[in-house]
């Protein structure tokens, strides 16, 4: 008995040193933590329980069988973030690369079927050189078995990737199907094919960080959705995002103590629009506003700027934020956008987390650039994200709301639950201009004529009360009183029953 | 007495008016521009008419549409405030013309006060000192040695065409004036092509003095004593007191027999004020007289317990001044500072934006203590334009000494929230807590001296940092404590487990890149915390809601503001800014062992200090320029300022073209 205990401690402080002293001061020196470290900082004290510490790989080729490590690359098992149980699995790079096998696949894949059981989210630290070429076939299997879990744990518990290493060729399609992708400037990168391989197959010279460094994938791919400044930062800030999402998707988001009164008032929000309908203004001075105590975790903040999205509370509850933002491209909707905000929408209807639109938005985006790019079908997802949604959905209407991006923006047509609008609101089918040069084509010569009919179309649509008449809108609200009008919108929506037809999956157009 | 006033005026003064007004049972009748529609001074008025578009020559410079205005309202007064028409002759004519009577001193006063020559004479007329010096040009060296002589020295040769510094010579002693005078003419020539140059003695440690004068048309003529002015940035007021820490019962007698004299010589009537310029020697010289009501009246209200404004309308209206000399008294301290929407990082440039926080101070403001008031005429959510002035509000505060009134202040400016605009209350907080400056050895090269052209909040040191770091520790608890006990819901009974949490009390407060460990203990209700050995307790409640901590640390009263960001909280006090993270100790040295980040390079750049339009672009692509050559010109809030190349080197592209309008911080050019 003492000698199994004796081993056991040397089994543990082996699996602990990882790939050893040297190989952990070369992780340092990249500025990076180890994987063991970075669960420490990422859970409570003394919170996690490590599963698998002993497996090891079962390759014997390329003389693998003399070099193993316990533990076999990847640090898996539960702790919790300020009380709440989630799943890990940190990659490591310091044992064999962080290069995933057939057992290192198994092991990732065992807590993934657990946190699906529990109902507990899972993050995902992705360190690692690849697949271990060592073992060929076997570990692209493992691959594929971590997928089809990603896949399956999909809109049943959040999944949370946080790339604080390399990720490349197939690997990267792990994190991809995951929730939210976060990664860390400087030392993380993902991408399909290397730089090496574009070398020789398109002749193009980039670097790793050029080709799919946190820069690249936050401003310019968005398929991650936020880059910290280093992996301390990074954990930091995924511990401060977990409190505002449910387990899964059988809990609502938990409540967050505060003392911020529902009935606060605004009243510098009355003058948040502008006086020129055409001047700018940042939308996110209002959700700050609105929200409790103006805290506010955005998602994607640096990719299409035009949409601003991300996660606040209300009393408490985790609240979705979408919302148009003039200060960029005056804040039309267009290809990223888009998309952006309908992958917002469908994760908040997954994990029952209500939708607050604000809605000022001119139109979509012209030209060839994005026709050619589909705007057709990337528009379409945001339609259909917000249409199919059962969870409340409260939308204000700022300023404008022109034409199909009027319908598209949370309308009362696509079950929006409760529509408000403030005195500013624009309600229609285009801008004055654009519709007068329409209706009254043959005056176009006409400048005098012309400006007297845009003056009539503005009067008769440059308010709220034409949208009101029609019931499609269900009041007019003053800005100061917005914060009021949503916590008491969503207090009345507490009970929301609402259930699509049903159907294997419907067919979002991708 | 009137029964209706119009207030030829915006912002803050418009306001102060309004209120005495009111006070006063007068019907007021603001005007505003279209830019001012949503203005307080605007709601707070009786009646307002709108007089034109933002720029002021077309609103409130407009004199046909206020008459306009007085017309269509019936006002029987006008008040001008001050800036604006309140200097203006030709305005006061006007208004006599048509029987409305201007709330000033009569047209000739204005006229002569208003010409720097001939109030100059007039000063020396009623035996008021001026500044020493020879009115017409020099040119022989022999002569500029007996002038200078006989001014004492040191003297300063000006030219007459001089500016910015360029063409000025200062000469300590006889024998080195000829050849002094020499260089300047030729200098003077060569910049200016103007050869003309003034001798002046040179006034070393100026301090700015100023007596405020009131004057019925009954012939009475008493002062209020005195202001000091001295601390003073390019020409402009920032803070400002009363009485002056340098001003001895003596010499307020003498300065305020000469500004009556003065005014008594000119017939002046209503409020004025007469600024003098004095020597470490206590000697004092006339510089000018202001024929209006002064940005800084409030702080001679707070001493003499009068009200200026009610003053004026009583002079106006013909009443008879009910207080003499004798009756004349200064109590206490007054202090005010200038809060302005301007830049202090970039040398103070103006600012421009919208207030998306502003929330005035509340101790002292209300209540029985009445020791703070602020006279603002902006509210959160306004826009500080380009069009206008960027004063954004004044805060008077009230001791018993200048002690007292200055640790009112202090307190005051660490209430005042403003967000949305850069301003300079950090500044003016850090001013205040200027050893020096506390000290009250004042001259107008204060700033200059002890701050240079510019300030940056975040490189001040903070007398006491652990004090911020023991706060930071408490408010994290708070945010600790709530999310121990953050509770998961379920929709159908099932969910992930919670576990109990026990709130560690061990952390490391990050205060720009310092380290404190802290630990937290609670004794009676009263936080305890020990930071770095160093026990502090701390009373106060505070909810992560609030944008102020007030409470009290080893029993002393402290208020920060707080201003919470996404990795921990961002503190200012007494003018310290402070960017705050709070990590557990095993985080904290992880932290510490992450590669700094630094920003990109952007010496190669042109950037624009400011928001505003591009006037001119003054070099082209490929151009070489040398240190110091003037790249390009932004104008904003009417200011033309000039971009200056910070390094030699060829012009390798230029992104703006001149009409264009440009951001803070856009980039204008690139060097190679």
């Amino acid at each position: 008995m003492y000698e199994i205990i004796r081993q056991l401690e040397e089994q543990r402080a082996r699996a602990r040193a990882g790939g050893g002293r040297k190989r952990v001061d070369a992780q340092h020196g990249r500025g990076k933590l180890t994987a063991r470290e970075r669960i420490d900082l990422l859970f409570d004290p003394d919170s996690f329980e490590e599963w698998d510490m002993f497996v090891e790989h079962r390759s014997t080729d390329f003389g693998m069988e003399k070099k193993s490590v316990p533990g076999d690359g990847v640090v898996t098992g539960h702790g919790t973030i300020n009380g709440r149980t989630v799943f890990v699995f940190s990659q490591d790079f310091t044992v064999f690369g962080g290069s995933l096998s057939e057992t290192h696949a198994e092991k990732i894949c065992k807590i993934m079927d657990q946190a699906m059981r529990v109902g507990a989210p899972v993050i995902g630290i992705n360190d690692s050189g690849g697949a271990r070429i060592q073992e060929g076939v076997s570990s692209l299997a493992g691959y594929g078995d971590v997928f089809q879990r990603n896949v399956m744990a999909s809109g049943v518990v959040p999944q949370i990737s946080m790339v604080m290493g390399p990720c490349a060729g197939g690997a990267v399609y792990s994190p991809a199907t995951t929730d939210f992708i976060f990664m860390v400037k400087d030392t993380s990168y993902m991408f399909v094919t290397g730089p090496d391989v574009v070398r020789t197959v398109t002749h193009e010279e980039v670097t790793q960080e050029q080709l799919g460094g946190a820069n690249t994938h936050t401003t310019k791919s968005g398929v991650a959705d936020t880059a910290f400044d280093n992996d301390v930062d990074a954990i930091e800030q995924v511990r401060r995002f977990m409190d505002f999402l449910p387990s899964s998707n059988r809990e609502m988001s938990p409540l967050m103590p505060t003392d911020d009164p529902a009935g606060r008032e605004e009243p510098s929000l009355n003058t948040a629009i502008p006086e020129n309908p055409n001047e700018p203004y940042e939308v996110r001075e209002i959700v700050r506003k609105i929200i409790d105590e103006g805290d506010f975790f955005e998602i994607q903040e640096s990719f299409a700027r035009n949409m601003v999205i991300g996660y606040g509370r209300m009393e408490g509850a985790t609240v979705g934020i979408v919302a148009n933002n003039p200060n960029v491209l005056a804040g039309c909707l267009d290809i990223d956008s888009s998309v952006k905000a309908a992958r917002f929408i469908r994760f908040c209807d997954c994990f029952n987390i209500p939708i607050v639109m604000l809605v000022d938005v001119p139109g979509f985006l012209p030209g060839t650039q994005q026709e050619y790019g589909g705007l057709i079908r990337h528009g379409a997802k945001l339609l259909y994200a917000f249409a199919e949604a059962t969870v409340p959905k409260v939308t204000i209407i700022t300023r404008k709301a022109y034409g199909g991006a009027y319908i598209v923006m949370g309308s009362k047509h696509l079950r929006g639950d409760v529509n408000y609008a403030w005195p500013s609101a624009e309600i229609a089918v285009m801008g004055s201009k654009g519709a007068v040069e329409i209706i009254f084509r043959e005056d176009l010569d006409d400048a005098e004529r012309i400006q007297e009919h845009e003056r009539e179309y503005q009067e008769q649509f440059a308010n709220p009360f034409r949208v009101g008449s029609r019931g499609h809108i269900d009041d007019v609200i003053m800005p100061h009183n917005t914060r009021f009008r949503i916590c008491r919108a969503l207090r009345m929506l507490k009970g929301k029953q609402q259930e699509n037809p049903w159907k294997k999956h419907g067919n979002i157009p991708l | 007495m009137f029964d209706s006033i119009l207030i030829a005026n915006r912002g803050e003064i418009a306001c102060r008016i309004i209120r005495t007004a009111r006070a006063m049972g007068i019907r007021t009748i603001a005007v505003y521009s279209e830019a001012d529609r949503g203005a307080l001074h605007v709601d707070m008025a009786s009646d307002a008419v709108e007089i034109g578009p933002a720029p002021s020559a077309e609103s409130y410079l407009n004199q046909d549409a206020i008459l306009a205005a007085i017309e269509e309202t019936g006002a029987e007064a006008v008040h001008p405030g001050y800036g604006f028409l309140s200097e203006n002759a030709g305005f006061a004519e006007t208004l006599g013309n048509a029987g409305v009577t201007f709330i000033g001193p009569p047209i000739n006063a204005i006229n002569l006060m208003g010409d720097k020559i001939r109030s100059k004479l007039a000063a020396e007329e009623a035996g008021v000192p001026v500044v020493p010096g020879f009115a017409d040009p020099v040119t022989s060296g022999a002569e500029a040695e007996r002038i200078a002589a006989d001014i004492g020295f040191p003297v300063m040769l000006k030219a007459s065409a001089g500016g910015g510094g360029k063409g000025m010579r200062l000469v300590e002693e006889g024998g080195n004036v000829a050849e002094a005078l020499a260089s300047c003419i030729s200098e003077a020539e060569a910049s200016f092509g103007d050869g003309r140059v003034f001798i002046e003695k040179f006034i070393t440690n100026p301090r700015h003095i100023e007596i405020q004068v009131l004057a019925d048309a009954h012939g009475n003529v008493i002062h209020l004593g005195e202001r000091e002015c001295s601390i003073q940035r390019r020409h402009q007021k920032v803070v400002e007191e009363a009485p002056s820490p340098f001003v001895t019962e003596e010499l307020r007698a003498e300065m305020g027999a000469r500004a009556v004299a003065l005014a008594e010589a000119v017939d002046y009537v209503s409020t004025g004020t007469v600024e003098f310029i004095a020597d470490a020697d206590r000697n004092f010289y006339f510089l000018e007289m202001n024929t209006r009501l002064q940005v800084e009246h409030p702080v001679t209200e707070f001493v003499t317990g009068l009200d200026l404004v009610e003053q004026m309308i009583r002079i106006a209206a013909g009443e008879e001044l009910q207080i003499t000399q004798s009756d004349v008294t200064m109590t206490g301290w007054a202090m005010e500072s200038r809060v302005y929407a301007e830049d202090p990082v970039r040398g103070f440039l103006p600012a421009i934006g919208r207030l998306t926080r502003y929330k005035e101070p509340m101790s002292g403001v209300f209540g029985t203590d009445k020791s703070v008031r602020i006279d603002s005429g902006a509210s959160e959510g306004d826009t500080i334009s380009r069009f206008y002035d960027p004063m954004i509000a004044k805060l008077i505060t009230y001791g018993e000494n200048r002690d007292a009134a200055i640790a009112k202040m202090r307190r005051a400016l660490d209430e005042f929230i403003i967000a949305g605009v850069t301003h300079n209350a950090d500044f003016l907080a850090a001013l205040m807590g200027h050893s020096r400056f506390q000290s009250g050895e004042l001259t107008t090269n204060f700033i200059a001296e002890e701050f240079g052209d510019r300030f940056i909040p975040g490189d001040t040191t903070h007398p006491r940092p652990k004090i911020l770091a023991a706060v930071a520790g408490v408010l994290n608890g708070i945010l600790e404590a709530r999310r121990a006990v953050i509770a998961p819901r379920s929709r159908d009974g099932l969910m992930a487990g919670r576990a109990p949490m026990k709130q560690d009390d061990q952390w490391v407060v990050i205060l720009n890149h310092s380290h404190y460990p802290v630990r937290l203990a609670e004794t009676n209700g009263d936080a305890v915390v020990v930071v770095g050995g160093e026990r502090f307790t701390i009373s106060g409640s505070w909810s992560p809601e609030q944008d102020l901590f007030s409470g009290a640390v080893n029993g002393e009263d402290i208020c920060i503001q707080v201003d919470r960001t996404d990795n921990g909280f961002q503190f200012r006090h007494y003018g310290f800014l402070a960017d705050i993270r709070i990590l557990r100790p095993l985080a904290a040295e992880m932290l510490g062992r992450m590669p700094e980040k630094t920003d990109a390079d952007t010496s190669n750049l042109v950037l624009s200090p400011m928001p505003g339009l591009v006037v001119s672009i003054d070099v082209s692509e490929g151009q070489e320029v040398r240190l110091g050559d003037k790249v390009a010109v932004i104008e904003a809030m009417k200011m033309e300022n000039q971009l200056f190349a910070e390094c030699d080197g060829a012009v390798a592209k230029i992104h703006c073209q001149p009409g264009e309008s440009v951001d803070v911080d856009q980039v204008i050019m690139e060097f190679e």
